[in-house]
């Protein structure tokens, strides 16, 4: 018993897989209703439309508009509060389309049962994250990311749990699990382990991060092993970026994950039956869900499907990193043992009622702000004169404008010291170098609360030298180590490993490539699905940086 | 010093102007920290909109304002970002004058006690000069003004504001010697919310201190202004009630207000200490437990006073802290009023011993308030424990800072009586200690 044992269930399928192995352009709407409609679905539309602010190279216009069709199963006998979610996002092409075809079959399969205590909903929708984000959006009644779309005519309760299905191939070797989200929100970790259990027990290969688990705990190449898994899922985590169409779900409180089918060379190949089989027992196991998964922890990092490090065994590193500018704080204050440090009360700048040179500590702070504000809106709002100007597409326009003011607000120090009155003094760099290591500490704090991976990345590189920096080393020197350690680098460093890392590594230019998309993937995630990562380090760690920066240059 | 002050005024006026107009203010007025269930502005609009269709404003357990918030609004509500920026130039006008009137008598009484040769001979540094002392007043209005908890306060429209304003006017009177607007306006004050009740003690000692009384319980002369000021008190604490009845036409503020204040039903969050041990309570131990956290406002008054009894301003100072800290709903308007009297005791500097773990503590807490809030209600990854820790932790750190503060204004107290170089009995180095 199970899903398919009907021959002409299996018929119905392979049916369905030709017919959506032809490529289409566009979603095929109306036929996507009369398939949900046939079986037994109540189906409803809704249709969105979002303006970029500026075109990427996957959209290439500035207005993108879609559909999503969604089908409501409800469930025979039970009071309709909760809901669960099973998605495929439909794309252009033959990048997902098994992936319809198996939701609609397991529509048919799920119709004909009677254990169901929520509602199931299946959607397909369009422009994968864009899609997503107008469909929670609709179902949420909020309007977090300025998208329009037409309100849902259809509703199910309240979304216990929701899975993203991509596959693009009928028979597959593995199943990729995907858990990154928006803003490094990972879904509870019973889902991941449910899901590996699955596949344990129906023989179907689980990998993560794309690579296989290796069973040789203690030797080397397996910690090896196991360590790249755990970079992978760092580095993924750090920028930000929802890694499948589940990752903005979790911001609703949605416990969600995707599974992506790899067809790789492999002499054992599972069939879309099995993978229905997995499906259709993970949903069963959602379905008898008495309150949203909790239990497990929600901040971990996995360096393979069966272990995993918890939030208890990573943060006292992140802390122990922190507390390197604590103590340095500490040992300036006690140097500086200054008569007029008043208390600072919850403000950013700490403001210096009679020690000598106000305006030497507040400048800077004011300028590198100001700076950072520039990096932050200038590049989008400049893009249509920068266009005019030269030879370069929006996009090119908006990533080169970033790094234009990037680079430009290195050469500050020189500029601002002719325009205050008084010298800096010895007194003035060590305010301004405590202000600003406290500044990092709490900013680096609440990143890693939120997102860990990104405060740790940040906390490894920034640390040491911020530290550490004083106006009486060498210059050249020291100026050179703090550009290849500033955030940008920092960048372009992890484009880098993650490549090595994912075994494709890439030569300079096409890294120098990669790190041009990444930004601008960065401002495009920012302005389309509110992630944080462009305005924290835009408008916060960029700044502080600047600040240190100004130490370097203060005399 | 007027120009300052003026220039002063129109920048934190511009502040809160361009805050007002932006889209923060909509998204900080709904901060827990920013606002309570006592000065939200949204439960301000919702009492006027019950007034407005003739029904008491107190149904329905949404509005717990007084009648006289009422018919202010009732009057104003069109202007009501007006009416904050007024009343935060009110509070910080009003803190300027008192404490200028206040440095004026410190130092003259330090010049008499010089001239009466009453210091030890080396502790003359620790003496204030005019120099020093000039630019405090203006620190303190701009550490008022320019605090991002009274700016978040008044962006939010949270009449704790407006409060602020009648203790700063309270205090400028008591400073400047008028027993009987001190009294109306402790008065208004106390009918706001009720725990300025407590800085009753301190404006009676700073009277008695002014009129040359002597604080002497066998003595008629105390008696005689006690009940005098007591009388002005509590008859101007009635006739605001009873104008209130005659405004509204029924007690029923009285349970929605001042019960509400001491019985503490509405858990929601808040940086204060009661809603998290109220929530675990078991029904059977609620009363109890509500004495003892209500009593803790209180208590302090009494050890306090009997310490502090020479020092009525440092007292005002510390019971307005203690409010803050304990009060059942505190935001972070009310620690902004006492953290702007700060600057006024920045000769204490160099005894204080933990300005910078209270300032690290402060800061932290801060900015981890809306990352654990977020952590806790939107991504579900944390729970109440975590907010509660950080509420914790800021409480803890507003504690400490107090104390310091007092140890530090004690310990230049008694190097003024007994010299700077304290030594003990056999001649070796000794040091101060609080007990």
């Amino acid at each position: 018993m199970g899903l398919l044992s009907d021959p002409s269930r299996r018929k119905v399928l392979t049916g369905l897989l030709t017919r959506l192995n032809t490529p289409i352009c566009g979603m095929p709407v109306e036929w996507l209703v009369k398939a949900m409609q046939s079986r037994g679905l109540e189906v409803f539309t809704q249709s969105f439309s979002r303006k970029l602010p500026f075109p990427d190279e996957n959209k290439e216009r500035y207005m993108v508009r879609g559909t999503n069709v969604y089908g409501i199963l409800r469930a025979p006998r039970a009071p309709r509060t909760e809901a669960l979610v099973i998605t495929a996002p439909c794309s252009p092409g033959n990048t997902n389309n098994q992936a319809v075809a198996l939701l609609l079959a397991l529509a048919q399969y799920f119709r004909n049962q009677i254990y169901w205590a929520k509602d199931i909903i299946f959607l397909v929708n369009e422009h994968d994250l864009i899609g997503t984000q107008a469909w929670l959006e609709g179902y949420h009644h909020t309007n977090i990311t300025g998208m329009e779309y037409s309100p849902l005519q259809g509703r199910a309760g309240s979304i216990q749990a929701a899975l993203s299905l991509e596959l693009s191939s009928d028979v597959i070797t593995s199943l990729d699990l995907v858990l990154e989200g928006l803003n490094g929100q990972l879904p509870n970790l019973d889902l991941a382990n449910l899901f590996y259990a699955f596949c344990q027990k129906l023989g179907v290969l689980c990998t993560i991060q794309g690579k296989l688990q290796r069973n040789d705990w203690d030797t080397a190449e397996g910690y090896t092993h196991a360590a790249q898994t755990m970079m992978l899922m760092v580095l993924k985590q750090a920028c930000g970026r929802s890694w499948g169409d589940h990752g903005l779900f979790l911001r609703y409180h949605i416990e969600a994950a995707s599974v992506r089918g790899i067809n790789s060379f492999r002499h054992y190949k599972t069939d879309a039956t099995t993978i229905g089989r997995l499906l259709e027992g993970m949903v069963r196991k959602l379905n008898n869900l008495l309150e949203r998964l909790h239990q497990s922890y929600f901040f971990y990092l996995l360096p393979s499907l069966s272990r995993f490090v918890s939030i208890g065994y990573y943060m006292p590193a992140f802390g122990l990193l922190a507390v390197i500018l604590l103590l340095r704080a500490l040992d300036l204050w006690v140097h500086l043992g200054a008569p007029a440090l008043a208390a600072v009360d919850g403000v950013t700048e700490a403001e210096q009622p009679s020690s000598p040179g106000v305006l030497t500590v507040l400048t800077p702070v004011v300028i590198s702000h100001l700076t950072g504000v520039a990096l932050y809106l200038l590049p989008v709002h400049l893009q249509e004169m920068a266009v005019e100007h030269f030879p370069v597409s929006e996009t090119e326009a908006v990533v080169l404008t970033a790094i234009a003011i990037y680079t430009a607000g290195l050469a500050l120090p020189h500029n601002t010291q002719r325009l205050l009155s008084g010298e800096g003094t010895e007194q003035g760099w060590k305010v301004l170098k405590l202000t600003a290591l406290l500044y990092l500490a709490v900013l680096l704090g609440c990143t890693a609360l939120i997102n860990f991976s990104l405060g740790f990345i940040l906390a490894v590189t920034l640390v040491p030298i911020t530290a550490s920096i004083t106006p009486h080393m060498p210059k050249a020197l020291y100026a050179l180590v703090m550009v290849l350690l500033s955030p940008a680098f920092t960048i372009l460093y992890c484009v880098f490993i993650y490549q090595e890392l994912i075994e494709a590594p890439v030569s300079v230019s096409e890294g120098w490539m990669l790190f041009l998309s990444v930004i601008s993937q960065g401002i495009l995630d920012h302005a389309l699905y509110g992630s944080l990562v462009y305005p924290l380090l835009a408008l916060f760690i960029y700044p502080c940086w600047l600040m240190f920066w100004n130490i370097l240059f203060w005399n | 010093m007027a120009a300052p002050l003026t220039l002063l005024l129109i920048v934190a006026v511009t502040i809160r102007a361009v805050l007002f107009r932006s889209s923060w203010a909509e998204l900080i007025s709904e901060r827990v920290e920013v606002v309570s269930p006592l000065n939200a502005w949204k439960r301000v609009v919702e009492g006027l909109a019950l007034l407005d269709l003739g029904v008491s404003p107190y149904s329905g357990d949404v509005f717990h304002e007084t009648p006289f918030m009422i018919y202010l609004f009732h009057f104003v509500v069109d202007y009501a970002e007006i009416v904050f920026m007024i009343a935060d130039g009110i509070t910080a006008v009003a803190l300027y004058l008192s404490i200028q009137t206040y440095n004026k008598n410190v130092f003259r009484k330090q010049k008499y006690a010089l001239e009466s040769d009453r210091y030890p001979a080396d502790c003359l540094e620790l003496l204030r000069s005019p120099k020093e002392m000039f630019y405090i007043p203006l620190k303190v209005a701009m550490f008022y003004l320019l605090n991002p908890f009274t700016i978040l306060s008044c962006v939010a429209k949270s009449t704790c504001g407006l409060n602020n304003a009648i203790i700063a006017l309270f205090i400028l009177c008591t400073l400047k010697g008028s027993a009987l607007l001190s009294g109306i306006l402790l008065a208004l004050a106390t009918y706001q919310s009720i725990y300025p009740l407590t800085l009753f003690a301190p404006a009676l000692l700073f009277f008695l201190q002014r009129l040359y009384i002597p604080v002497n319980l066998r003595r008629s002369s105390f008696w005689f202004f006690t009940l005098q000021y007591a009388f002005i008190y509590v008859g101007s604490l009635v006739v605001i009630t009873g104008l209130s009845f005659f405004l509204l036409g029924s007690w029923d503020f009285i349970p929605s207000v001042y019960g509400f204040i001491f019985s503490v039903p509405d858990l929601t969050p808040n940086i204060g200490l009661f809603w998290y041990f109220f929530a675990e309570m078991f029904e059977h131990f609620r009363l109890f437990f509500i004495c003892v956290f209500q009593i803790n406002v209180f208590f302090y008054t009494i050890p306090l006073s009997i310490k502090l009894k020479e020092h009525p301003v440092f007292l005002i100072f510390m019971q307005i802290a203690i409010i803050s800290i304990f009060k059942s709903y505190p935001t972070v308007g009310d620690v902004a009023l006492y953290m702007a009297f700060l600057p006024a005791w920045s000769h204490l500097y160099r005894f204080l011993r933990n300005i910078f773990l209270v300032s690290c503590v402060l800061l932290a807490c801060s900015a981890l308030f809306p990352v654990l809030w977020h952590l806790w209600i939107y991504a579900g990854s944390a729970n109440s424990n975590f907010y509660y820790a950080i509420t914790l932790l800021f409480n803890f750190g507003q504690i400490l800072l107090v104390s310091d503060y007092f140890y530090a204004y004690l310990r230049r107290e008694h190097h003024l009586t007994h010299g700077l170089y304290l030594k003990k009995k056999d001649g070796t180095e000794a040091t101060l200690v609080l007990k």
